[in-house]
């Protein structure tokens, strides 16, 4: 779906300025509505745009005999056109909140929409299909269980060819799954909707491919989901299938690889089986995308998608790194491979320029590649990747204590290692970063402190040069680092 | 951020691990006061950490549906009908067009002219309505298989297949795709949609499709006036001599 209509952006009749600013306001809601726990919802999915865009024709408010007159003229007109076109009525008013719970409250008019849904022919069943798209995007609990008898034609239709209209009945059920009523979901689970989707998700079509990712995610963020869907979905071949449409290589497609990538990132998460995941290579293939995607972000200026690619590849990679057993670690060739930390650092600039917002994530997932690797910390000496890791330092605290986490792993692993790190910036840095006030990095500042001077003692006394005890003393009061500023003096004096 | 020139190259380059530096550890190192441990962190899901990427994912997702939601552009052409014997569907646009054949002329049964939205349905239609063999069976053991895909029950009876699916499966008790067999011959013409059949409720809508009374049967029905920007691959109607199976993995 992205790849066919990128290139047509719907028309809104406000200035760059005020996209911008609509687009904080919206961030600022998403935020907000992360933090109450409530970001998997239809409201928040689609934006009141029906109303106000100039570009689209506005929703329109119908009554109820205008509703029911589509509805028969639909349903009874002799004049194929005519019929079409009173459903296009009806699907333009059922943008509006009001029409749908007019509709709802007609009796019959499902009824009579899932018969046009389910006839034979064929543009009646491309409206009728449309406006239950619209009835899907419906907030109101009441109107997403009122689609509820056309759940069992849309997974049905699924198997089908026609790929438009595999790909609306996909995204309708995409947004019907999401939300507050779980009859929804409590009724397509034992209708079969996994099933349903792997004979889907064998469709040579793009489109219909991301929208499948879409409506799987959907139901993978359900609250039920670890229990009553991943068990039957990992049964399943979908996991196959998925990792398949990952594979990087001339048929991979970058929208479609989003949504699965987030499909993985929720089946991760849950930790229902994820070393099934492990033994069907979810791994090598995450690595694998990672170095195509540090490729292409090194050859495209615009790479909107890699970008939304990134974050769920990162989220993945790092998660499922903590379920390989300590032992296994050293078979995998692909995480010992230094090419996976270029990679990682060739986006990590990438993102600095693009979204800074990842780069804590990218951070993260260079601490789980380092902490027990030996071979990986050497990389990051031999390819001369400790000085662009110091400067992201000053970015923020969060970005602070993750570099210092990294350094720590690296210096932690003995003298070998912090040879190579002396002389160089590393101390300077250090004092920097102990004339800040968050504890969290002067904590880890700290930490790193001691190793460095535990392997390289020539490290205490330029320290001690460079006035590191007073850097020390501004936070000798605090109770979580005053023993640890203690030793460290003690130390620095006396060695 | 400052990168070396070479990592480049080494990207592109061959697949290589360095060799490690020894490893030496003092006991010392992250003994008390001190804390640390080289430790692999996990997230979960609703963790604050993602909070950032969860936005960005959600903001991508807001704009993507709103495309999806639009009236979509359709490629339009001069109007054209539909070659397949008997259906005199006009069109004016391919997207209708290519939704038309697939749902209409897809997967349709040679011997009865019923059009049905899948392979698996059409699989079932000719076994149960089509096959003597089946009937024969059918008296002896259970051959009703349930029509959701992954089950695999199978009934005495195609009502008791139904109420199988109506109180395990949830479907609807007026399936459409779930008639029991009549006695009816191949599907009536329905392309000039007269008065009397529009007046019912489309209850036999999907298997009924515009042929004429006899059709031959496995007749690949292509024609050279089909656009050629237009392409389904597996289109055609089929019966019972077909042991092709299409889109079934081992």
């Amino acid at each position: 779906m992205w790849s066919r209509r990128q290139g047509r952006l719907s028309t809104l009749a406000c200035g760059v300025e005020e996209l911008r600013c609509r687009r904080r306001e919206r961030e600022a809601a998403l935020r907000k509505a992360r933090r109450e726990q409530q970001l998997v919802s239809k409201r928040l999915l689609r934006e009141d745009a029906p109303e106000e865009a100039g570009g689209q024709s506005a929703a329109v408010l119908l009554g109820e005999a205008e509703v029911q007159q589509f509805l028969r003229l639909a349903q009874r007109g002799t004049d194929e056109k005519e019929r079409e076109k009173a459903l296009v009525s009806l699907r333009r008013g059922l943008q509006h909140p009001e029409t749908q719970q007019t509709f709802i409250r007609l009796e019959g008019s499902m009824r009579t929409l899932v018969g046009l849904l389910t006839s034979n022919r064929a543009l009646l069943q491309l409206e009728a299909a449309r406006c239950l798209h619209e009835l899907s995007h419906s907030e109101q609990s009441a109107v997403a269980e009122a689609c509820l008898p056309a759940t069992s034609y849309l997974l049905t239709y699924l198997s089908g060819h026609s790929s438009e209209f595999i790909e609306l009945c996909l995204y309708t059920l995409g947004n019907l799954i999401v939300g507050e009523s779980e009859a929804v979901r409590k009724q397509l689970l034992p209708q079969g909707i996994v099933p349903a989707l792997v004979a889907c998700i064998q469709s040579p079509h793009v489109a219909v491919l991301e929208a499948l990712g879409y409506a799987l995610s959907q139901l993978l963020q359900s609250k039920e989901a670890p229990e009553k869907i991943i068990p039957s979905l990992l049964d399943s071949s979908l996991l196959q299938h998925m990792l398949r449409l990952m594979q990087p290589g001339p048929k991979l497609n970058l929208g479609v690889a989003v949504e699965f990538a987030w499909c993985l990132h929720y089946i991760i998460c849950s930790q229902v089986n994820n070393a099934m995941l492990l033994s069907h290579g979810a791994l090598p293939t995450l690595a694998m995308l990672l170095l195509d995607m540090a490729g292409a972000a090194q050859r495209m200026d615009d790479a909107g998608l890699e970008l939304q690619l990134a974050c769920p590849v990162f989220r993945c990679l790092s998660n499922l790194l903590t379920e390989v057993p300590v032992e296994a670690m050293g078979e995998q060739m692909e995480l010992r491979d230094e090419r996976i930390v270029a990679a990682l650092f060739i986006l990590l600039q990438f993102f600095l320029q693009k979204q800074p917002t990842l780069l804590s994530e990218g951070l993260w997932l260079l601490n789980n590649l380092t902490a027990n690797s030996p071979t990986l910390c050497t990389s990051l000496l031999s390819l001369d990747l400790i000085e662009p890791l110091l400067q992201l330092l000053p970015l923020s605290n969060v970005i602070s204590v993750l570099v210092l986490t990294v350094l720590c792993n690296i210096v932690e692993k003995g003298p070998a290692y912090c040879q190579r790190l002396w002389p160089g910036t590393l101390l300077s840095c250090l004092l920097n970063t102990l004339v800040l006030s968050d504890i969290e990095v002067v904590g880890q500042s700290l930490e790193l402190l001691q190793l460095l001077f535990l392997y390289q003692p020539e490290a205490a006394q330029a320290f001690l040069q460079q006035s590191g005890l007073q850097a020390l003393e501004r936070h000798q009061e605090e109770t979580q680092l005053r023993d640890r500023i203690l030793a460290l003096q003690q130390t620095a004096i006396h060695g | 951020m400052l990168l070396p020139t070479a990592l480049y190259s080494r990207l592109a380059g061959a697949p290589g691990a360095a060799e490690p530096l020894p490893v030496e550890r003092n006991p010392a190192a992250g003994a008390a006061p001190f804390l640390f441990t080289p430790r692999l962190v996990r997230f979960p899901r609703d963790h604050e950490f993602f909070e950032d990427g969860d936005v960005q994912r959600h903001l991508y997702l807001q704009d993507m549906l709103t495309q999806v939601s639009e009236t979509p552009e359709k490629s339009m052409v001069p109007e054209f009908t539909c070659q397949v014997a008997g259906c005199c569907q006009v069109f004016a646009a391919l997207e209708d067009y290519q939704h038309h054949y697939h749902m209409s002329h897809g997967n349709t049964c040679s011997l009865c002219s019923r059009a049905f939205p899948s392979g698996h349905l059409l699989d079932v239609h000719i076994l149960e309505w089509h096959d003597s063999l089946f009937q024969i069976l059918a008296q002896r053991q259970d051959m009703y298989q349930c029509l959701v895909e992954g089950c695999p029950e199978k009934f005495r009876t195609s009502q008791d297949r139904k109420d199988h699916m109506v109180r395990l499966h949830l479907y609807p008790a007026d399936f459409r795709f779930d008639k029991p067999k009549t006695n009816r011959g191949p599907a009536m013409p329905a392309a000039a949609d007269p008065p009397a059949r529009a007046l019912k409720d489309d209850s036999d809508a999907m298997e009924i499709c515009s042929e004429p009374a006899a059709p031959p049967p496995c007749r690949r029905t292509y024609s050279h006036r089909i656009p050629s920007t237009v392409c389904f691959g597996q289109g055609a109607a089929r019966g019972f001599k077909s042991t092709k199976k299409r889109n079934k993995h081992p």
